[in-house]
């Protein structure tokens, strides 16, 4: 049966049943680009729209496979797509009023710029360790006032509790365990990973919103 | 100096690049912060280290 679509106001009726105005607002008007659309970058994209963050700038060179169905968040139905079609498929489908940019490209040095000039806030969801430091490093380098929130070591199972978020510097967070890698034989599992990537959205959301506050504390002073 | 949280050894003419090396870091899988700002990784070679200092090193490993 053709389901209807719901209406732009009645999804924000439902985001208000859930947070305050205020804060539907500032997520609606926050853009958040994710870099990576593994396991860590599909589970964060998911969380963030469901959360109503309006704008999301999802980045990856790569097909859906066979070995993503383990841990990242695609079905059947996607084998053989652009990750950033089958994700901003999935996440049109939790709302289909969100502002959905797409860059089906490998992330480089030279194109750094260009990627993420926009976003207020940076998330790092890469699987190769060279490349989550080519991008913070480079990232931090290039935007030094706009937030970074990265993952490393989320490998294996058990051991939730490991899974911290720490802030490393003035604008840099680093999710997980730190240690876990895939480098000692561990496999990457659904829950752990998905465990790091709640990690970086709720750090994400937190950046968002508190942001907020800090900017009404400067207006009353 | 802090690294990581930790109170370590220190010596004058100390770099970033000299830290990483005793630490059998891998350059290109890491991120080094002093006192909470990015370190540019063309100058891990020159940029030296102070005793008051905070370092961060932020060491990535796979999986995503």
């Amino acid at each position: 049966m053709e389901k209807r679509v719901p209406s732009r106001e009645e999804l924000q009726n439902a985001l208000l049943a859930r947070c305050t105005g205020e804060e539907v607002e500032r997520l609606g008007n926050a853009e958040v680009a994710v870099a990576g659309l593994g396991g860590l970058g599909s589970h964060v994209s998911v969380f963030l729209a469901r959360a109503g963050v309006g704008h999301l700038h999802l980045v990856d060179f790569d097909k859906v496979d066979l070995t993503n169905l383990n841990r990242q968040h695609y079905f059947i139905s996607h084998l053989g797509m652009d990750k950033t079609e089958a994700l901003k498929e999935q996440l049109l489908q939790i709302n289909p009023w969100l502002d959905i940019k797409t860059s089906c490209q490998r992330v480089t040095e030279e194109n750094i710029p260009r990627l993420f000039q926009n976003a207020d806030i940076i998330c790092e969801a890469f699987d190769r360790p060279e490349n989550k430091a080519m991008l913070v490093n480079r990232c931090l380098e290039l935007f030094p006032e706009k937030p970074l929130v990265c993952a490393s070591g989320m490998g294996g199972f058990g051991r939730s509790n490991a899974i911290v978020t720490r802030q490393v510097g003035r604008n840099l967070y680093l999710c997980g365990d730190g240690t876990s890698g895939i480098e000692e034989g561990q496999g990457l599992a659904a829950p752990r990973v998905a465990l790091c990537a709640a990690h970086e959205a709720n750090q994400i959301l937190e950046l968002i919103l508190n942001d907020r506050k800090k900017k009404e504390m400067r207006e009353e002073k | 100096m802090i690294v990581n949280g930790e109170k370590t050894a220190w010596e004058a003419g100390l770099t970033v690049e000299k830290l990483l090396e005793a630490g059998n870091y891998r350059t290109d899988r890491v991120a080094v912060e002093k006192n909470g700002e990015i370190v540019p990784k063309k100058n891990y070679p020159t940029e030296e280290i102070l005793e008051e200092d905070k370092i961060e090193i932020v060491s990535f490993v796979g999986g995503g």
